[in-house]
Parts: C-alpha cells; sequence; structure tokens
C-alpha cells in the first residue's frame, strides 16, 4: 500500500517537475514582459547540448549544468539587446521574430552539430519500493523544481531589483521616470527567463535524446501552464502546475498517456474559457 | 529542358523497336529522373539522413558505371521535415513538375499512406524503403524493406521461448504502432501467450516515468518496444535510470534507430531486433559495402537499415528497368511478374516477390549486451514475404490498392 501511495507522489513529482522546470523561464518572458518567445524551446536545446558538450569535455554534471544555465542566460541577454528590445511594444512582430530566430537556431544546429548527439546517461541511482523501482534523478528533478520557484521568489519579492524589476513590468514609462533604467531591467528579466530555459535543458539532458527540435517536447507544456497560470510567476505558475501535474498523473495512471495528454489539454481549454486572466487573477484577488 | 526531354522521348520511342539503335541513341538520352524524399531535418533527421547517403552513394556508384539502360541518373532529393502535408505536397511536385521516372522515400507509415494516394493517380513506379507493420498491396509500391512475416514471426516466438509468456507493449500511436501491435497480439494468440498490457504513446513525449510504473505493475516477461522517433527513445535512458531491468524486443530497434549508439550502455542492454541489415553485419560483401559508404560519408554514426535499404531501391531499380528494357511501371510489373527479378545485395540475394511487391530478405536475430555490443543469435537464413500472397493479394493479377492488417483481410470474391 505505502508503494502505491509513494508511487503517486512520484508521479505527481515527476510531471509537476516537467511542467515548473520547463515554465519557469518562460512565465518572466511571456507571463511578466508579455514576450511571446517562440525560441524558448531552443534556449531549453542550448541548456542540454552545452550540458552534454561540457561533460563530454571532462566537467563534472552538476558544474555542467550550471554553466550551460549561464550560459544560455548570456545568449538570452545578447538575444534580448539584438533582436527582442525591438519588439516590446509589438508583441505579434516578436511572435515572428523569435519564431524565425527558433528556425534559424535549429537549421544551424543540424547542420554544425549533426542530426543526433551520443547522450550522457542519467546519473546512477534507483531505489525500490514495493514492486516498483524509482530513479533518484527524478526526485532531484523535482528538488530542483522547487528550488527555482523559492529561488524567484526571493528574486522578486524580497530583492530591490525584484521590486524595480515588477515596478517595470507594469508600468516602464512610470519606472523610468522614477529613475529604474528600464532597459537593463528588461535585458536581465529576459536573461533570467532563458537561462532558466537553459536550466531545464540541464536538467532533463542526461535523461533524453538529444536532437536540434528537442525543445519542441517543451513547449507546449510550458505555454499551456504560462497561459492558464497568468501574469503572475509564483501565484500563477505554481498553482497551474500543481493542478495539471495532478490532473495529467492521474489520467495517465488510469488511461494511459495518450489520455493523459488530452484530459491535460482539454483542462486547459477550459479554464482559459472559465477564467481567461489565468489561475493567478483568482488568487491574487483572494489575496488582496 | 523540356524540348530537350521531349526530343529524347521521342528518340527513345523511335529506336525502342531496333535494339541495335541503343548505342547510337545513348548520348542524346537525358538522365533518368530520381525523386527522392527524405527527412533530414525534423525529429526523424538522424534517421532519415542515412536513407539520403544510401541514395547518394548508390547514384554515385550506377552512374561511374555506366548509368541504367546507358542514361545518367539524376538524383532530387526534397526534404519534407517529417510533415505529412509536406510529403504530398512534394511528392505531387516531383510527379507532376519534375516529372520523375521513379518516387523512392518515406520514412513513417503515416508518410507512405500519405504519399500513395498520389502516387497511385500517375503510372510513376514507388519505392518505399523502410521495413514496415505490411500489408500494402498496392501495384505502384515496391517495397524494399523487412515485414511482420520477416520480423515478428522470427522474434517474438524466439522471445516467448527464451523470456516467457507475457509481453507489455509500448507502441507509437500512429498506424505503424498500431497495427505492428495487432500483428503481436495475433502472434502471441497463436502462441498461447498473453499480452498483459499496451501503451500507445503520442508522437513527441518524451517523459515515461508512469508508463514504466505501469509496466512494472502489470509484470510482465519481457517488452516489445515499437516507440517511434528521438522524443519517445527517452523511454530507454529513463527506463534504465529506473532499473526496470526487462528484456526489449523490437522491430526498429538498433538497425534502425541504432539507439545502441546513440545511448550510454547499458541503456540498451537485453534488447532484441529481427533485422535483414545492421552494420555489424560480418561478411565479406557486407564489409566491403561498409568500407564504401564510409569512404564517401566519414562521419556517419551508423548505417541504418533504411540506408542501407534505400541504396538496394536504386540497384533493385536499376535491374527492373534493365530487365523490362523500359522505365514504364507496367513494363517493370512485367518483369516483376516474371518471378526472377533479384539482385546481390550486401546483405546477400535479395528478389521480389510478384504477388506482393515486397522483398525477400536474410533475417538474423541480434541481441544487445551491457556494453551495446551486438550479438547475432539466430540466422533464419532468407525468409520471403508471403503474408500478402497467402491471404489473397496477387498483383499480378488484380491491383487492390489496399493495406491489409490480421483484422482488415481482403473479401473473399
Amino acid at each position: 500500500m505505502s508503494a502505491e501511495v509513494f508511487s503517486l507522489f512520484y508521479q505527481f513529482a515527476d510531471v509537476f517537475a516537467f511542467l515548473i522546470l520547463s515554465a519557469a523561464g518562460l512565465a518572466i518572458v511571456f507571463g511578466m514582459m508579455g514576450v511571446i518567445n517562440m525560441a524558448h524551446g531552443e534556449f531549453i536545446m542550448c541548456g542540454a547540448y552545452v550540458t552534454v558538450g561540457l561533460v563530454n569535455l571532462g566537467v563534472p554534471l552538476a558544474i555542467a549544468q550550471i554553466l550551460a544555465a549561464v550560459t544560455a542566460g548570456l545568449i538570452g541577454v545578447l538575444v534580448e539587446f539584438l533582436v527582442v528590445r525591438r519588439f516590446y511594444k509589438r508583441p505579434l512582430d516578436s511572435l515572428l521574430a523569435t519564431w524565425g530566430l527558433s528556425l534559424i537556431v535549429t537549421q544551424s544546429m543540424l547542420l554544425i552539430v549533426g542530426s543526433a548527439v551520443r547522450g550522457i546517461g542519467t546519473p546512477e541511482g534507483s531505489f525500490a519500493i514495493g514492486d516498483y523501482t524509482f530513479s533518484t534523478y527524478r526526485l532531484v528533478l523535482f528538488g530542483c523544481a522547487v528550488a527555482v520557484l523559492a529561488g524567484l521568489y526571493i528574486i522578486f519579492m524580497k530583492t530591490r531589483f525584484g521590486v524595480i524589476a515588477r515596478a517595470t513590468m507594469q508600468n516602464a514609462a512610470m519606472a523610468k521616470a522614477l529613475g529604474a533604467r528600464t532597459g537593463r531591467i528588461y535585458a536581465i528579466s529576459f536573461g533570467i527567463g532563458t537561462g532558466l530555459a537553459g536550466l531545464c535543458g540541464a536538467l532533463y539532458a542526461p535523461t533524453m535524446t538529444l536532437i536540434p527540435t528537442m525543445g519542441a517536447t517543451f513547449v507546449v507544456e510550458s505555454f499551456v501552464t504560462v497561459v492558464i497560470g497568468g501574469a503572475n510567476v509564483l501565484l500563477g505558475t505554481a498553482p497551474a502546475a500543481v493542478f495539471l501535474a495532478m490532473i495529467r498523473m492521474a489520467l495517465n495512471a488510469s488511461y494511459g498517456q495518450i489520455i493523459g495528454q488530452i484530459g491535460m489539454l482539454v483542462a486547459v481549454i477550459v479554464i482559459i474559457r472559465v477564467l481567461p486572466e489565468g489561475l493567478s487573477s483568482v488568487l491574487v484577488r483572494r489575496g488582496r | 529542358m523540356n524540348s530537350g526531354r521531349k526530343l529524347g522521348m521521342v528518340l527513345l520511342g523511335a529506336m525502342l523497336g531496333t535494339a541495335a539503335a541503343m548505342s547510337v541513341a545513348r548520348a542524346a538520352e537525358p538522365p533518368l529522373k530520381v525523386g527522392l524524399l527524405e527527412d533530414v531535418s525534423g525529429d526523424l533527421a538522424f534517421m532519415g539522413m542515412p536513407k539520403l547517403h544510401g541514395s547518394q552513394l548508390a547514384v554515385e556508384e550506377i552512374n561511374k558505371s555506366g548509368g541504367i539502360l546507358g542514361r545518367q541518373i539524376e538524383l532530387i532529393h526534397l526534404d519534407p521535415q517529417g510533415d505529412n502535408a509536406r510529403y504530398q505536397e512534394f511528392g505531387r511536385r516531383l510527379l507532376n513538375r519534375d516529372k520523375v521516372d521513379v518516387l523512392i522515400g518515406g520514412i513513417t507509415s503515416a508518410s507512405r499512406e500519405a504519399l500513395r494516394p498520389i502516387v497511385d493517380r500517375t503510372s510513376t513506379p514507388y519505392f518505399y524503403t523502410n521495413q514496415y507493420e505490411g500489408g500494402v498491396c498496392d501495384a505502384s509500391m515496391v517495397s524494399m524493406g523487412a515485414v511482420p512475416e520477416q520480423q515478428f514471426s522470427t522474434l517474438i516466438p524466439w522471445m516467448v521461448e527464451k523470456f516467457g509468456k507475457k509481453v507489455y507493449v509500448i507502441a507509437a500511436d500512429y498506424n505503424f504502432g498500431q497495427i505492428s501491435a495487432e500483428w503481436n497480439r495475433k502472434i502471441m494468440k497463436d502462441l498461447g501467450g498473453e499480452v498483459v498490457g499496451e501503451e500507445f504513446i503520442p508522437l513527441g513525449v518524451s517523459q515515461f516515468a508512469q508508463t514504466i510504473q505501469n509496466i512494472q505493475k502489470a509484470k510482465p516477461d519481457w517488452l516489445l518496444t515499437i516507440n517511434v522517433g528521438a522524443a519517445q527513445d527517452s523511454f530507454f535512458e529513463q527506463a534504465a535510470a529506473a532499473n526496470l531491468n526487462l528484456p526489449m524486443g523490437s522491430s526498429i530497434k538498433v538497425m534502425l534507430g541504432f539507439e545502441h549508439k546513440r545511448f550510454k550502455p547499458p541503456a540498451l542492454n537485453n534488447m532484441h531486433a529481427t533485422a535483414n541489415w545492421f552494420e555489424e553485419i560480418d561478411t565479406p560483401e557486407a564489409n566491403e559495402f561498409k568500407k564504401r559508404w564510409h569512404a564517401k560519408f566519414p562521419d556517419e554514426l551508423y548505417i541504418n537499415d533504411m540506408g542501407y535499404n534505400a541504396y538496394n531501391a536504386l540497384y533493385m531499380y536499376k535491374a527492373l528497368v534493365e530487365k523490362a528494357k523500359s522505365t514504364k511501371l507496367e513494363d517493370m510489373r512485367k518483369a516483376i511478374a516474371a518471378g526472377d527479378a533479384c539482385i546481390d545485395a550486401p546483405e546477400g540475394k535479395v528478389c521480389i516477390d510478384p504477388k506482393s511487391q515486397h522483398t525477400s530478405h536474410r533475417m538474423r536475430l541480434i541481441s544487445v549486451g551491457p556494453k551495446h555490443e551486438v550479438t547475432v543469435e539466430k540466422d533464419y537464413g532468407v525468409i520471403q514475404p508471403y503474408w500478402l500472397g497467402e491471404i489473397g493479394c496477387d498483383l499480378t493479377k488484380k491491383n487492390e490498392k489496399d493495406q491489409y492488417t490480421p483484422s482488415h483481410l481482403p473479401k473473399k470474391s
């Protein structure tokens, strides 16, 4: 019996981690900044490839993963400066620009790195409860997801940067009038967002096949989580991930992956219909 | 270009009657156009790339040794990027605008079924070069790869005997996975075995923690893994990390997706497959072929069976055209109907079965060890693609243009 209970928790934690890690970066870039970043999946891919490249050079996995996230963040700052900066007032054009970027990046990776890269293998470690065996690394992923949420909370709610950033997102002109360097705030926020995308790729790199289009497997889930979460990163994305993870886990367990995926997307449609502003609109209102 | 081609056709037509005129016409004849549709970008690029390479290698070799009936081959490759709508668009373009003499390609069974109705409206021959779930009875199509009676009728009894009667199936959720699972049900029933679970996975799904637990709950003796694509292949890594540790069998792993080269050992440990080609085949003919391939494409990670079949397809086309002394589909079908349409392939002699237009293959059962070393467990010799003929498909008499499965058999007339 305890095996069944733990199994339920493990499955929930697994889906939750996948949703949070793939959506956290997008929650900042899309949820807060309003940039429809179609290249989100490519930042995830970047994190994964850098991780595998560094591990193959002999760098320990954990350090490679941190460096990969930092790399994705720095590339994000550069992309913000070169491309995204020009589209803050034209969100629909940002969709086209970042989509184009995504196409260029996947095709270039295909041409430069090739169609498949040898994987690095998941860190050893599994444990058994009852009839089931579990991979320890999946629990590490869950821990990372919780840590990412905690980190975001601290950065955006407890630091001076966070206050200014939130002020900038709410009213850039007013923040600028009060002396905030909004250009830099936008660049750093975008960098944090893409860095988190890179972290997602870095964390999932050992568990997946690496191909240039791998980001696509994360993108649907991440957009869905952010959209039903609404504008608030913490009060939106986290509850959205909990909610979707519960639905998906229950359906996956009883009816298999197809129904799990269909059920999750149906739930999303219902929520968007009932709460067009996302879950956070309700939670934030309650909180006030 | 077009007028030159017409001139060539007129010349060809005028001279067909007199065999002696062939050598005179040689210089004036335009090249044979081979249309090739293979994914070299998108989710299946890693499998499609060897298919393009195999075709390029065969074209280069055939052109160097004088072409087909003295005509050089011009390869026109388009990349449908794994998108079935693009397969149809590019298929129409090759058939109707470029007026290719033969169409080759398609990776997934979904792409083949998307192409087939378009090919059927023309009189252009079409070569499908993958192993697949079998059953296509269509005179326009020649199938070069292995089919269930060559792969599942060998593998599944072996797995049952060696590991036990309970199997769990994870399959990609489209026609290939669904029909392959149906084959498994039929063969398991005949063997008195039990399918303790079947899970169909949408393409693109990459997370398998729940699937792994469903498998552990069902307690199978072995797994049939017919999951498709890079995302779904993540199953192996995740199953290994969770220490699932079950024997696996498949009709597409190792020789086709070269997972044993792409994943870190021992993720593919204890995988078994039946194949007509895998790069580890160690015969003089196979080694000679591998040498030529790697000389032209030194970066190839693995020569997979799709790439190998794509290479054979051009030689089979050459053999058929030369036998028929014509590039017309009806003449080629007459050559096939004669029953001795064969080529000497790197695996050995392979022939086209006149009834189904599928290819005979020498099948071997291979297994993957903990260090991802590949060993041959059993050599079945040459197996004919007999199933379609047995259920009543006979393309020498009737073109049914249908795909049959164990639950969808031809109507008795």
